[in-house]
């Protein structure tokens, strides 16, 4: 790890409530800039760690250090790190301006500074017309543009966003995920989002650490986190995939194969180092790396096998189909609708192939 | 059209319910009390002069408030009422703002069971608590049983039938008053509001009356309005917890109307003492929606 990837430093940091351990003994690095996104399930202990990270809790055990600077036991106030709610926490008694002003007015700034300031970030944030209006009178869109303006004005070394796109409609979450990049580029500050939808996490992120039961699973960017979960919890949490138990049956230079009761045939993959003969394996697909064809591929290299349409599903740009095996084992495929056309390409119960090449197929160990 | 116009009529009816209720049961009352208020009182029945004399002519007379004025019990009886049912006031909100935020705060089974505890002493009569006061307060009652038998004093500290002791009462029996609209306001409150005025450079004091305050605002408007009307008025603590000195207006009040059975000047005090209610209250809601306007 050089410098640059430790800007914030979590060290051996736990948090129990009573017996309840929410966050459990976590190592954390986040670099310079980055924006980097915890995710995982309800309960999962994500937001006490952000909260952690805000100072609203202390942790039981450990340290967490921004910037070279231990900042475990300093209170909220007086840290260079500001938060924006889930909820925004607009304050419905102020206009805009006095929203986004108030924590320079707290630092003691004089008021022409904090004039030029407020109209800078307002303006960053496109809330111009709004600007004396009280928070009752703005939109959930707007007020979330408070939040983050009201946020952003301290110049935070971190901005802490918690759940940032939750309550937002799906054609403004895409519009606000791109502008939160772009916002996050502009002025270089660290972000640390925390939520529990991944494609949020996906989109935003540069880095994502996948959180359960307060640890982390994984860290990783969102492709390896995506294409080479180390886990089958991180490999079901993030996205949709197919998975079967097996056992490694032959171990060669470059491959490996599984043979796998649910499956007629056995699966061939990359060989990772750490695999034998003999061990438990669990396989994974993604739906997206599975062919289907009327006719059996040629190439030998795949691993195909015969099955019949179960059901389908068009969703405009994709279609989803649930593929049924000989022995009944479901396996779920979807396809790009690339081409124009109001013909169905398989019909419901079509006699089909599927198919994958072995360097889509992901092996996970058993246990993990 | 018959069909369209019966809910008009009909809220209509609603509507004026309230209204024709408070036509009957205030305003019809008030303007008897007023009319009294102007008459001079004489030895009869009911003992005051008619609005109109035998010859027809309207005899009306400011001889009763110009009594007020000039009798310094009066005034002295008003300033001494109004000075009790603020400082009760006052410290209804100080004991009363803490506990509404611990329950508001607290979780929420926990909440209604003190909540419950809050409301419990209303099934007793009000009567009965204030005479239990008279048990507790006694120079050999509860409190100075227990003071002398601790030795912080070898003799009766005398709290009843002294200021102190209306002061008491009205406080005890006042507070619920003040925490339930408290409570009402503070439980509104979004807890992330706190965190992000600290997160943004506010300490836990500077948060406070940065934000829960003016948010609770309503609340304590309402809750020093539900203490100190009633307060002001009060005549049942005085007259079983005060000394035969301590006179409040509640208390000039029924002697006037019950012992010296003169009416017309018990009316004019009962008119000065709603003028000295009212106009505080109007002049107060009138600074909240220009100040609601304002910003």
């Amino acid at each position: 790890m050089n410098d640059e990837s430790s800007f914030i430093r979590i060290r051996g940091v736990s948090k129990h409530f009573g017996d309840f351990v929410a966050v459990d003994d976590v190592d954390l690095d986040i670099g310079k800039g980055e924006l980097f996104s915890i995710l995982g399930g309800s309960g999962c202990g994500k937001t006490t760690l952000l909260r952690m990270l805000a100072g609203f809790e202390t942790p039981t055990n450990g340290s967490i250090e921004i910037d070279g600077t231990d900042i475990t036991a300093v209170p909220p106030y007086e840290r260079p790190v500001n938060m924006m709610f889930q909820s925004y926490a607009v304050f419905p008694h102020m206009d805009v301006e006095k929203n986004v002003g108030y924590g320079l007015r707290k630092d003691g700034l004089d008021k022409g500074e904090i004039d030029s300031r407020v109209d800078d970030v307002i303006r960053l944030v496109q809330l111009e017309p709004f600007r004396s209006r009280k928070p009752d009178q703005l939109s959930g869109g707007q007020r979330q543009r408070v939040a983050l303006a009201r946020a952003l004005i301290k110049r935070p070394k971190v901005l802490l966003l918690d759940e940032p796109l939750a309550a937002l409609d799906k054609k403004l979450r895409e519009h606000t995920q791109f502008e939160l990049m772009n916002i996050q580029d502009e002025l270089g500050i660290t972000f640390v989002v925390v939520t529990h939808d991944q494609e949020e996490a996906m989109t935003l992120s540069t880095r994502i650490a996948v959180m359960e039961k307060g640890r982390f699973l994984q860290v990783g960017t969102p492709k390896e986190i995506y294409e080479y979960p180390k886990s089958r919890f991180v490999a079901d949490f993030v996205g949709t995939i197919n998975t079967f138990e097996g056992t490694v049956s032959e171990v060669g230079a470059e491959s490996i194969t599984v043979t796998c009761e649910e499956l007629p045939v056995p699966v061939t993959a990359l060989r990772n180092e750490d695999i034998s003969t003999g061990q438990k394996v669990c396989i994974a697909v993604r739906p997206e790396k599975i062919f289907i064809s009327r006719e059996q591929p040629d190439d030998d290299e795949s691993i195909a096998m015969p099955a019949v349409v179960d059901d389908l599903g068009y969703l405009g740009n994709r279609s989803l189909y649930r593929i049924r095996l000989a022995n009944g084992q479901i396996v779920q495929v979807s396809r790009q609708n690339r081409r124009r056309s109001a013909r169905r390409f398989v019909e419901w119960e079509d006699a089909v192939w599927v198919s994958w090449r072995p360097r889509s197929t992901v092996v996970i160990a058993s246990g993990d | 059209m018959s069909a369209a116009r019966e809910p008009v009529t009909w809220k209509r009816i609603t509507v004026a319910i309230p209204y024709l209720w408070l036509l009957v049961f205030f305003l019809l009352p008030f303007a008897i009390i007023l009319k009294i208020s102007l008459a001079d009182p004489i030895i009869a029945r009911p003992p005051f002069t008619p609005l109109f004399d035998d010859q027809g002519q309207l005899s009306v007379t400011f001889d009763n408030f110009l009594f007020l004025l000039t009798d310094k019990l009066y005034a002295y009886t008003y300033l001494k009422s109004v000075f009790m049912a603020f400082a009760a006031t006052v410290l209804c909100l100080l004991l009363g703002f803490p506990m509404a935020y611990g329950i508001a705060r607290s979780s929420s089974s926990m909440r209604s069971l003190l909540l419950l505890l809050i409301v419990l002493p209303f099934w007793i009569s009000f009567l009965l608590r204030v005479y239990a006061w008279m048990g507790l307060l006694n120079n050999y009652g509860v409190i100075n049983n227990t003071l002398m038998f601790l030795g912080v004093t070898d003799q009766p500290i005398q709290i009843m039938y002294t200021d102190l002791a209306i002061f008491i009462g009205l406080t005890y029996s006042y507070l619920p008053f003040m925490i339930l609209p408290l409570y009402a306001s503070l439980e509104r409150m979004d807890l992330d509001l706190v965190e992000a005025a600290q997160d943004l450079g506010a300490s836990r004091t500077q948060a406070f009356w940065d934000i829960t305050w003016p948010l609770a605002r309503p609340g304590v408007i309402a809750g020093c309005l539900l203490v100190f009307i009633p307060a002001m008025g009060e005549y049942v603590i005085p007259y079983l917890l005060g000394g035969p000195e301590s006179l409040l207006i509640g208390r000039v009040l029924f002697d006037e109307f019950f012992v010296n059975r003169d009416w017309p000047l018990a009316s004019s005090v009962a008119i000065v003492l709603l003028l000295l209610l009212v106009v505080p209250i109007v002049f107060m809601q009138r600074n909240d929606a220009r100040q609601a306007e304002a910003e």
